[in-house]
C-alpha cells in the first residue's frame, strides 16, 4: 500500500521501485525517490515529534534542509543509531529504521507535554532567569526535572561503527548548489575548458525546477532543461558533479568543506564504500547559487502539524507526487503561493487561499486563481490555528488597512501551505566575509560587497523571476571562469513580490497565544516582545536571551521575521537592529566526517623508537611525551609501579641499568662558522670548547627566559651534535633557523635534524664501563683517556657509534648513539652481556627520580616560559665576557634581576612518608589571612629510593635564602609541615660520575 | 585555511606553515648598548594593524625558509610575499 496520500500520478518517484521504511514500530511502503517526509506524508503522517522546550506536537514545516521539526532518530544497525535527521533530507530506501524523538513514554503520550502548559515558567531568558531565582530550585527543580525533559535526540552510546573518508581537491570554478541558476553558471563555466566542480545537497539536481510542473525554459518544460543541462554538464570532461554534497563551511582564500554523503540512501552499501566523505575544495573562483528560504507566517499556534510552508506543500504535491492534505488552506502576504495554490487545485485538493494584502495590492495571479474556481480571500488575517496534533482548520478575519479586525470564520482544513515572502540564503556569502545590505524592496538582506573571489548568482542574490535568475547565473559562471559571455532565456514569468508582514494582526490577548518565530527552539513572538521589554535592543543580544535562531537549524525560516519583529517593536529601521552573523556549519554534519579516518590508531601519529618492539616484549609500561611513546617502567611479576621503579633505581645506583633515550631530539650544526653560531645561541662559551669534550647548554628565548638545554658535543671544529629535549627539538631547530636566517645570514652554517637517526642507548652506573668495555672498539675508555663529558667516535659490536660519556642519573653513565636501524641489536648485545653485572632495563618514571635525586632539572617540568638561568641556580653557565647572545640582554630588564625571584630549592616534607603533590602551593605561614600569599609551588616529586624518604623540588620566592626554614604545603585537604633545602639530596658534591 | 605563498615553493596551504609574528622589527646591532624602554620595545611592543600587515612566516613543513608577507589582517588577502631581506613591492594597492 503505497499511502493513501499519494497522488495518483506524476512526481518524480519511481513507482516500479517500492521500498518501504519502519516508523515507530509501524512499517510503511513508498516509491525509491521518496524522502522519509514525502513517505510519511503518503500515509497521511504529519505528527512526527515534540518540540525542544514546550513537547508540542510538531510535523514537517519544510521539504528540505531548513526542517526545523520534523527530526528523527536513524537506527542503522549496533554503532549506527544517528539522532536528529532531517526527515526531509533523509532519503527513503529499503529497511530504514527511524524514530521520532523528545517524549517519554511515548509521541502520543508525553509526561513533557506539561511543559506546555506551564509555559509561563518558561519564558524568554529562562535560562538566565534561573540564576537569579532561589538557590534550592537547582537541586530540587532545574537540575533533575528540566534537565532530564530538554534536548532532542539522543546521542549515541556506542563507538560509530561506520567508515569516513576525506579528499582534497583544487578546481577554477565551484558552483554550489544545481538548481536554475547553478545550472547556467555551470553550463557557462564549463564552456571555457576550465574545471568546473557543482555542489548540490540534494540527491538529485535540479533545484526548484524539480518541483515546477508549469514553468517553460527555452520552449522545454522546466524538468526537461534540467535533465537535458546535466547531460550535457555530464558529458562534459571538465565538470565534476557531487550530488548529496552539502557546502557547509566558507574559509579562507576560497576554502570550502563540503560533506557528501555516500551510504546512507543504500539498504545493501558495499562494505568498502565510506559513509560520508569530508571535499574540502580550494577554487579559484566561486559561484553561490544557493537559493533561498520561504519564512513562515507568524499567527497562534502556526506550529501545528500540517501546517507547512506554502512552497514546500506544492514540492510535495510535485515533486513527490503525495497529498500533505486533502483540503488544503493557503495563507500568503505575496504572489509565489498561488503557484502552490494553482498546483494544488489541479492535483484535484480542494484549496482555498487567504491572502493578507488588500484586493487591490495582489498581482493578476489571483485572478488566474480564481478562474480555476479557488476561493481566495484578500484583506484577510489569520486569528489562530485549530487542532492539537494536526490542524483542523485556520480561524481567519478581515483586517482593515488601519489593522481593524472584523468577524472571524473557521476555515476548515487538514493542511495549511503558509508562505511570509522570501529571504536569500547568504549563509555562505556571509561565512566568506562579504558584506550584506539591507534591499527594502526584496525586505531582505542580499549580498554586497564579496571580500573573496565569489559571486552570487539566483534567488541567492535576492533574484526571483525565472529568466533572470537563469541569466544571471550564466553570467556569473562565465564570469567566474575568466569569461563574459551573456545569454537571455525564454522562461515563463514568476509572479514576485510580497508585503513584508511580522506578526500576523490578531484581536487576541498577545500574552496569551503562542505564535511561533523559531520552531526548533520553541521560540514565540512573546520571547521577543520581552526581551526587548526587558531591555534587549541588539539582535545579537536578543538571539542570546530567547535563543531565536541559536538551533541547529540556525534560524533559517525564522532570522529574518525575529528581525523584523524586533525592529517593528522598537520602531526602527530594520537594518539598524542588526543583522544576524553566520557561521559554519550551514547545516549540520556528523563528527565523523570531520574526523574521517583519524580515529583510534590514526588519531594521533604514534612515534616510536627502534627499541621500542625490545621493550614491549619485556611487558613494560609506556606513557605518551608529545607523540612518542615512552618506556615508563618494567615490572617483573606483580609489582606495582612504586616497586618496579624502586628496583629500577637501586640497580642503576649500585650496577647498572640501561635506557632507551633515543627520544631526544639531536640537531647536527656544520660549517665554517658553526662555533660562532653557537656562541650566539646559547648562554655558553663554545669557542674554547675543544672538539671530544661535551657541555651542558642552555638556550635562552630573546626575553631571557629559558628555552631549552642539552648536552652538546663538539666533534671536530666545524661540527656540534646538538641534544635537546625529547619535546623540543622541533622549536629549537625553527628557532636556531630564524637566528640563523634572518639576523646573522653571513654566518655559514647548516642545520640538519638527526633526531630520528639515532638511537641512543644510556648505559648508567658504577658497572657500565666494565659493561661495554668488551664491545667497544677503537675508543679508549679508561677514565683518563675518556673522562666524565667527553665524546669519542668508534665501533660497538662493529657498528660505528658517537660514544658520549654523559650522566643524567648522577652516576658513572655512557650514552651510545648508533644509527637507528642497529639501536635494536646494540641493545640486545648489551643486555645479553647484562646478567652477570645485575643489568636492569629503566623507564622514564626511574629516570625521573634518578635526576631529581640528583637535582638535574626537566625543562618544562621546573620552567614554565618564565625563568632564567639564575633562578634555577644555573647562572654561573653564563659566559659573562661574550659580548651578545639571544637573551643577554633581557637578563639585565628589571624584573629579571628585582629581589624576591622564584629560585629553585628542595622540599622535604617533615613527614618522609608523605608524597607532595606536584603543583601544590608553598606559603610561609598556613594562619595568614585569606588569601594567602603563595611563595611558590612544587614542581617536581618523587619517592627516592637512594634516600628512602619522599623529596621534592620547587620554586620559592627567595628560595636560597630559605634554606634550612619551615614552610608549608598545601594537601587537598590542607597543610602539611616541610622545609626548604638545597636543591639536590644525593651526592650532592657529583663525584660519582666521575668513577 | 589560509593559501600562503612560499616564495620558494609556491603556493601552499596554512598547516604548513609556522607563524612568526610582525616582519621589519630589526634587533638592535648592540643590545647592551639599548635602554630598558627600547629594548622593551624591541621585544613586547607591535602595531597589530586593521588592515595591511607586514608578517614572518615559515615554511616549516616545507623548505624550513622564513619568509615574510603582505597580509590584509580584516579580509586575510595576502597581496605578495617576499624573501628576507628584501622590501614589499609596493603591494597595498587595494
Ligand atoms: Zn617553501
Amino acid at each position: 500500500m503505497a499511502g493513501r496520500n499519494r497522488l495518483p500520478r506524476g512526481g518524480r518517484v519511481d513507482r516500479s521501485k517500492s521500498v518501504s521504511i519502519a516508523f515507530n514500530g509501524r512499517t510503511l511502503a513508498g516509491f525509491a525517490g521518496d524522502t522519509v517526509a514525502s513517505l510519511l506524508i503518503a500515509h497521511d503522517i504529519h505528527f512526527v515529534g515534540r518540540s525542544f522546550k514546550y513537547h508540542r506536537p510538531r510535523g514537517f514545516l519544510s521539504h528540505g534542509s531548513d526542517e526545523p521539526n520534523a527530526l528523527l532518530s536513524v537506527d542503522r544497525g549496533p554503532g549506527k543509531i544517528d539522532p536528529n535527521n532531517r526527515a526531509t533530507v533523509a532519503e527513503a530506501r529499503e529497511g530504514l529504521v527511524t524514530h521520532s524523538q523528545n517524549h517519554w513514554p511515548s509521541l502520543d503520550f508525553d509526561v513533557g507535554a506539561i511543559n506546555d502548559v506551564l509555559s509561563p515558567v518558561f519564558v524568554a531568558g529562562f535560562y538566565y532567569k534561573t540564576f537569579m531565582w532561589p538557590r534550592r530550585f537547582w537541586d530540587s527543580v532545574y537540575e533533575p526535572k528540566i534537565r532530564a525533559a530538554a534536548g532532542l535526540g539522543r546521542a549515541p552510546t556506542e563507538p560509530d561503527a561506520d567508515r569516513y573518508a576525506n579528499r582534497h581537491a583544487h578546481c577554477d570554478v565551484l558552483v554550489v548548489g544545481a538548481g536554475p541558476a547553478g545550472l547556467a553558471a555551470a553550463l557557462a563555466a564549463s564552456e571555457t575548458g576550465k574545471r568546473i566542480f557543482l555542489a548540490d545537497e540534494q540527491a538529485e539536481m535540479g533545484g526548484t525546477l524539480l518541483h515546477d510542473r508549469t514553468s517553460m525554459i527555452d520552449g522545454k518544460p522546466a524538468q526537461d532543461w534540467v535533465a537535458e543541462a546535466l547531460a550535457e554538464l555530464r558529458a562534459r570532461g571538465n565538470v565534476t558533479l557531487l550530488p548529496r554534497t552539502t557546502a557547509f563551511g566558507y574559509y579562507n582564500h576560497n576554502h570550502i568543506a563540503l560533506a557528501e554523503r555516500i551510504t546512507d540512501h543504500l539498504a545493501d552499501a558495499p562494505a568498502h564504500m565510506p559513509r560520508e566523505r569530508l571535499w574540502q575544495i580550494r577554487a579559484a573562483e566561486v559561484v553561490l547559487a544557493t537559493g533561498a528560504h520561504e519564512r513562515p507566517l507568524v499567527f497562534a499556534d502556526n506550529d501545528r502539524p500540517g501546517i507547512l510552508l506554502a512552497e514546500s506543500v506544492r514540492a510535495f504535491i510535485n515533486r513527490y507526487a503525495v497529498a500533505p492534505g486533502r483540503r488544503i488552506v493557503f495563507v500568503t502576504n505575496g504572489a509565489s503561493a498561488y503557484a502552490a495554490a494553482l498546483d494544488a487545485a489541479d492535483a484535484g485538493l480542494d484549496v482555498t487561499l487567504v491572502d493578507i494584502r488588500p484586493e487591490g495590492d495582489c498581482g493578476p495571479e489571483l485572478a488566474a486563481l480564481r478562474a480555476k474556481g479557488v476561493t481566495a480571500l484578500t484583506g484577510h488575517t489569520v486569528l489562530a490555528a485549530t487542532g492539537t496534533r494536526r490542524v483542523t482548520g485556520l480561524a481567519v478575519a478581515p483586517v482593515s488597512p488601519e489593522g481593524k479586525i472584523g468577524a472571524r470564520k473557521i476555515l476548515a482544513a487538514d493542511c495549511v501551505g503558509m508562505s511570509g515572502g522570501w529571504t536569500p540564503s547568504v549563509h555562505l556569502f556571509s561565512q566568506s566575509r562579504g558584506k550584506l545590505r539591507f534591499d527594502p524592496a526584496l525586505d531582505a538582506f542580499v549580498p554586497d560587497q564579496p571580500v573573496q573571489a565569489t559571486r552570487s548568482a539566483g534567488a541567492a542574490n535576492g533574484r526571483y523571476d525565472l529568466s533572470e535568475i537563469l541569466a544571471e547565473g550564466f553570467a556569473a559562471g562565465s564570469a567566474a571562469a575568466g569569461d563574459s559571455a551573456t545569454r537571455t532565456f525564454a522562461a515563463t514569468p514568476t509572479p514576485t513580490g510580497f508585503l513584508p508582514v511580522r506578526a500576523l494582526p490578531t484581536d487576541a490577548d498577545p500574552a496569551r497565544i503562542k505564535a511561533f518565530i523559531d520552531f526548533q527552539n520553541d521560540v514565540t513572538a512573546k520571547d521577543i516582545h520581552l526581551a526587548v521589554r526587558e531591555g534587549f535592543e541588539s539582535v545579537e543580544h536578543v538571539k542570546r536571551y530567547t535563543t531565536t535562531g541559536m538551533a541547529t537549524d540556525q534560524g533559517k525560516s525564522s532570522n529574518m521575521n525575529a528581525l523584523g519583529l524586533v525592529a517593528g517593536i522598537l520602531d526602527k529601521p530594520l537594518p539598524t537592529v542588526g543583522t544576524t552573523t553566520f557561521r559554519p556549519p550551514y547545516t549540520p554534519v556528523t563528527f565523523g566526517t570531520l574526523i574521517g579516518p583519524s580515529r583510534d590508531a590514526l588519531f594521533d601519529p604514534a612515534r616510536k623508537t627502534p627499541i621500542h618492539g625490545w621493550a614491549e616484549e619485556q611487558g613494560a609500561r609506556f606513557e605518551d611525551v608529545g607523540l612518542w611513546k615512552r618506556a615508563w617502567y618494567f615490572p617483573r611479576g606483580d609489582e606495582d609501579m612504586r616497586e618496579a621503579v624502586a628496583r629500577e633505581c637501586a640497580a642503576v645506583r649500585e650496577h647498572v641499568g640501561i635506557f632507551d633515550a633515543s627520544t631526544l631530539g639531536k640537531i647536527e650544526v656544520v660549517g665554517p662558522d658553526a662555533a660562532e653560531f653557537m656562541n650566539r645561541i646559547y648562554v655558553n662559551g663554545w669557542l674554547k670548547l675543544e672538539p671530544g669534550r661535551c657541555r651542558y647548554g642552555l638556550m635562552l628565548k630573546e626575553d631571557g627566559y629559558i628555552l631549552d638545554d642539552g648536552v652538546v658535543a663538539r666533534l671536530a671544529p666545524d661540527r656540534f651534535h646538538v641534544t635537546t629535549t625529547t619535546g623540543g627539538a622541533p622549536r629549537v631547530l625553527a628557532h636556531m633557523e630564524d637566528y640563523l636566517q634572518t639576523e646573522w645570514p653571513e654566518l655559514e652554517v647548516f642545520l640538519t635534524s638527526t633526531t630520528e637517526q639515532f638511537a641512543v642507548i644510556a648505559v648508567q652506573g658504577p658497572k657500565a664501563r666494565d659493561l661495554i668495555a668488551p664491545l667497544v672498539t677503537g675508543i679508549d675508555l679508561a677514565n683518563d683517556a675518556f673522562p666524565h663529558m667527553a665524546v669519542r667516535t668508534g665501533f660497538i659490536c662493529g657498528v660505528p657509534t658517537r660514544l658520549f660519556r654523559v650522566s643524567f642519573t648522577g652516576e658513572l653513565g655512557f650514552e651510545i648513539n648508533v644509527p637507528a636501524d642497529y639501536g635494536r641489536a646494540i641493545w640486545e648485545a648489551i643486555f645479553a652481556r647484562g646478567a652477570a653485572f645485575g643489568l636492569t632495563p629503566y623507564g622514564t618514571e626511574a629516570m625521573h627520580v634518578l635526576r631529581a635525586e640528583r637535582g638535574f632539572v626537566i625543562i618544562g617540568q621546573e620552567t614554565d616560559g618564565t625563568v632564567t638561568p639564575d633562578d634555577l641556580g644555573l647562572g654561573g653557565m653564563i659566559a659573562r665576557t661574550k659580548p651578545d647572545f639571544v637573551g643577554k640582554r633581557s637578563l639585565a630588564r628589571p624584573d629579571l634581576v628585582a629581589p624576591g625571584r622564584k629560585q629553585l630549592v628542595g622540599i622535604l616534607a617533615d613527614d618522609p612518608t608523605l608524597l607532595l603533590d606536584e603543583g601544590a602551593q608553598i606559603v610561609a605561614d598556613r594562619d595568614q589571612p585569606i588569601p594567602i600569599h603563595a611563595l611558590g609551588h612544587v614542581t617536581s616529586s618523587y619517592w627516592s629510593p637512594a634516600c628512602d624518604r619522599s623529596i621534592a623540588l620547587a620554586l620559592v620566592e627567595s628560595g636560597r635564602a630559605r634554606i634550612g626554614s619551615e614552610v608549608f604545603v598545601t594537601t587537598p585537604s590542607s597543610f602539611t609541615k616541610a622545609t626548604v633545602t638545597a636543591p639536590s639530596f644525593f651526592d650532592a658534591e657529583g663525584k660519582r660520575v666521575h668513577a | 585555511m589560509l593559501l600562503i605563498p612560499c616564495p620558494y615553493c609556491g603556493d601552499r596551504p596554512e598547516i604548513e606553515f609556522r607563524g612568526g609574528g610582525e616582519a621589519h622589527i630589526a634587533r638592535p646591532r648592540d643590545p647592551q648598548a639599548v635602554d630598558d624602554q627600547a629594548w622593551a620595545e624591541f621585544l613586547f611592543y607591535r602595531t597589530n594593524p586593521k588592515g595591511l600587515m607586514a608578517e614572518r612566516w615559515n615554511h616549516a613543513h616545507g623548505c624550513q625558509r622564513w619568509f615574510n608577507a603582505l597580509r590584509d589582517t580584516v579580509s586575510d588577502r595576502i597581496l605578495e610575499s617576499y624573501r628576507m631581506g628584501e622590501k614589499p613591492s609596493g603591494g597595498g594597492s587595494s
